[in-house]
């Protein structure tokens, strides 16, 4: 691991020709490959399965201006109880929220979940080292025990990539203990081969996860993009021994879509990330798709969106 | 699930959606009718051993009863119809394979033993396009570049293998019937319900009596097909070893002859290839229907200098393939199609054992009954070795090696066929120089096993010669 840090990350020169020398992502058979995944038939118990499992990844997320402490507040009970008529549903993995709400969110789930907070500059990444860490230092003091960063995709995108290592090496000090992840906004990186290069370049900087997107830019998460991260945490993993996570975010709305998404890290990462502590999914409106079905297997009829709580 | 693992519960298509009769007679004139002769044989589930159904043995009696009915209506009604009511009933039988195809991707894979994931997103699909294609040229044949007024040869015997049924059948029929020809199709002995389920197709787009007919059986059916004096135009696929007696048989007669025919194709990987990609290339390429595909990524020729990261990554993607139940919409692999493919296959790889390459299986639990082998590759193969140089026809794959370009074009060139090759790298201008170099039919570029209805397809040597598919699939049916 030491052998492939030291060396890809030696120089701003080694870090590119390193980034650069990566195999290339053959678009149409990437996408191929995810579209036959999506093919694939989860019933039954495999399907109770997955939505519980679905259930327990999310990152149940409000970033909008609007957002006020008594939104985070409903948001936050919901990540703790989605299905208040069923005690044998899972929490959500964390609440996601903008720092100044941290406090809110930590207040009301104590230490039963993660509280996840956007910060440095969210969601363009566009402001000074020095405020980016504040931010973050913020949002840690807040409660947060997760930071989800994003990247100076300007910086990324004219080549800067020792600038966009170092600023993920510092806010990852900065974050002390809290788990860092981090968004690449693979919307605006545009090329499949930009996504594997941004995922190992925050890979090799210390991130503990690697996220699709802001949520702010379409096209969002997407199944193939999500695929070429679970190939880059698994090549990664490989070259370092160390386990890097993945969150999509962004577009994933639907409990087939979530599904689609375990069997993508079931036959392409491996079983060891069909966990909430390496697959997280960010999301607001799905949770309730995936109760709506829940529910359904549970009763074999359909109930209605009367029947899950709005938050 | 404790979070460690996903088990897929069964998932299985519904057998209720397809109607099988117990026995099936042969279909000329537009009927059912009974074989002049006893002789009957069961068709079987590969999957399971179950008799799927009866079917008539066509004797040479029948044979000349179908050439009469194709030559009938190829003379008062199908020859003399113009190109664009032609059309019409191509069209049909389009829609209505599309209407049907949930039931006629099950029956296929009953009688085949292909996964439905397969049968349902390719075979079926492709059915339909091709009809769709030909059906389009009907009425346009004169703009073509096949002469300004080109002419229907007459009656076709058409002979088509078992690894895609109805999609081979639907690669002679379309364009047979959109030059305005008349056919007489035999379907392979394993695997002929979906032609019989095809012939009710046809009554139900009323299509004029005797323009299809279905004559079921083995060996001695084909022959009498190929070789009578009634037949035009033969169009056959299947193996080399037939091919030849057929082209043998024909020689010195005027009817004209297309075959495809077997293979060994090279799937180039080179060392700046999209790894990933590459291996789902590899994979597809050969574990695709079993592998029971003439234009198979049989040979996988990779750089020396990612040789073992290709393996590698080669391997863990076989220990993720889901080998089983054809009719389960997970199943990646099926079943083998017959008793006799199995142990040609099993004999082919003993071989590899005995010339001293390296045999590695994926992990999987194989069904009791029923045909199976699990996907497997050799290492160590070199050009030396017989699963290097015969068609095995099976999900086996001979893994050789290569240092430069100029190797892998003369290792990919060395074979006595030439039906299709498969180029992996970045690099744009490797590939023209590779596609210009092999002396295949086929070049896939960074994709492998992709076919299109207006993509013409046909071999190099003895793989054989003509070609189908395109607009040039309609040169082999007109003078």
């Amino acid at each position: 691991m030491t052998t492939l840090l030291s060396e890809a990350t030696g120089s701003e020169s080694a870090l590119r020709r390193f980034l650069s020398g990566l195999p290339g992502v053959d678009q149409v058979g990437a996408e191929g490959r995810a579209a036959t995944l999506a093919t694939r038939s989860i019933k039954t118990t495999a399907k109770a399965n997955a939505l519980d499992l679905a259930i327990s990844m999310v990152d149940l997320t409000t970033l909008e201006g609007a957002d006020t402490p008594g939104k985070v507040r409903a948001l936050a009970a919901k990540a703790l109880r989605p299905d208040p008529t069923d005690a044998t549903c899972p929490t959500a993995a964390a609440v996601c929220v903008y720092p100044d709400l941290a406090a809110t969110a930590r207040a009301v789930v104590g230490d039963r979940l993660h509280v996840a907070s956007v910060a440095a500059a969210f969601p363009s990444g566009r402001s000074s080292l020095e405020v980016k860490l504040r931010e973050v230092a913020d949002a840690t003091a807040a409660g947060a025990d997760e930071i989800d960063m994003v990247i100076d995709r300007g910086a990324f995108l004219t080549g800067r990539v020792q600038q966009v290592f170092d600023e993920i090496v510092a806010v990852k000090q900065a974050c002390g203990p809290a788990h860092l992840k981090v968004i690449l906004e693979t919307g605006e990186l545009a090329t499949y081969d930009n996504v594997r290069r941004a995922s190992w370049l925050a890979m090799l900087a210390g991130a503990d996860f690697i996220k699709t997107s802001t949520g702010k830019v379409q096209p969002a998460a997407t199944l193939p993009v999500t695929m070429v991260m679970l190939e880059a945490v698994r090549d990664f993993r490989a070259a370092t021994g160390r386990q890097v996570g993945v969150k999509p975010a962004g577009g994933i709305r639907s409990a087939k879509d979530a599904v689609r998404h375990l069997v993508v890290i079931n036959e392409v990462a491996g079983p060891d990330w069909l966990d909430p502590d390496w697959f997280r999914i960010g999301a607001s409106s799905l949770l309730n798709d995936l109760l709506l079905q829940r529910q359904k297997m549970a009763t074999g009829a359909y109930s209605g969106p009367d029947y899950v709580s709005l938050d | 699930m404790t979070g460690k693992t996903f088990e897929y519960a069964p998932a299985p298509e519904s057998r209720a959606v397809v109607d099988l009769a117990s026995s099936y007679g042969l279909f000329i004139g537009g009927e059912f009718t009974a074989g002049g002769g006893s002789a009957s044989f069961k068709t079987i589930n590969p999957a399971t051993e179950e008799v799927l159904a009866e079917v008539t043995e066509a004797g040479e009696a029948d044979v000349d009863r179908a050439v009469a009915a194709a030559r009938r209506a190829y003379e008062r009604v199908w020859g003399p119809m113009p190109g664009r009511e032609r059309a019409k009933y191509l069209f049909r039988i389009a829609r209505i394979v599309q209407e049907r195809s949930r039931e006629l991707a099950v029956a296929e894979s009953l009688d085949n033993g292909k996964p439905i994931r397969e049968s349902r997103d390719g075979d079926l699909p492709l059915v339909a396009a091709w009809f769709f294609y030909y059906a389009g040229w009907a009425d346009k044949l004169e703009h073509a570049g096949l002469g300004t007024e080109p002419r229907a040869l007459g009656v076709a015997g058409q002979v088509i293998p078992w690894n895609f049924p109805l999609m081979m059948l639907a690669w002679k029929i379309a364009p047979a019937l959109a030059t305005g020809n008349t056919v007489v199709l035999k379907p392979a002995e394993t695997t002929p319900l979906t032609a019989l389920l095809f012939a009710e197709i046809c009554q139900q787009a009323d299509l004029p009596a005797g323009v299809v007919n279905i004559v079921t059986g083995a060996g001695p059916t084909g022959q009498a097909l190929a070789t009578h004096a009634g037949v035009d135009k033969v169009a056959f696929t299947g193996s080399t070893a037939v091919g030849r007696g057929i082209a043998r048989s024909l020689a010195g007669t005027d009817k004209r002859v297309t075959l495809e025919l077997g293979g060994k194709a090279a799937n180039v990987v080179f060392d700046d290839a999209p790894l990933d990609q590459a291996v789902e290339g590899i994979v597809n390429g050969i574990f695709f229907n079993q592998g029971h595909v003439c234009c198979a990524g049989s040979r996988l020729l990779v750089q020396e200098s990612v040789a073992d990261e290709v393996l590698e990554r080669l391997k863990a993607r076989m220990t993720t393939l889901r080998v089983g139940d054809p009719l389960d919409k997970n199943t990646d692999v099926g079943a083998i199609n017959s008793a006799a493919q199995l142990a040609r296959i099993r004999t082919l790889s003993d071989t590899g054992d005995a010339e001293g390459a390296e045999r590695w299986s994926a992990p999987c639990t194989l069904p009791d009954h029923g045909f199976w082998f699990a996907p497997t590759i050799f290492t160590g193969v070199t050009q030396a070795h017989r699963i290097a140089r015969e068609e095995i026809f099976g999900p086996v794959l001979s893994v050789l090696t290569f240092r430069t370009p100029a190797e892998a074009v003369a290792k990919a060139n060395n074979t006595p066929y030439g039906l299709s090759a498969g180029v992996w790298t970045e690099k744009g201008s490797r590939i023209l120089w590779m596609a210009e170099q092999l002396r295949a039919g086929v070049v896939w570029a960074n994709t492998f096993n992709k076919f299109d209805p207006a993509s013409p397809f046909g071999g190099y040597k003895e793989s054989g010669y003509g070609r189908e598919g395109g607009r040039h699939g309609l040169a082999g049916y007109l003078r």
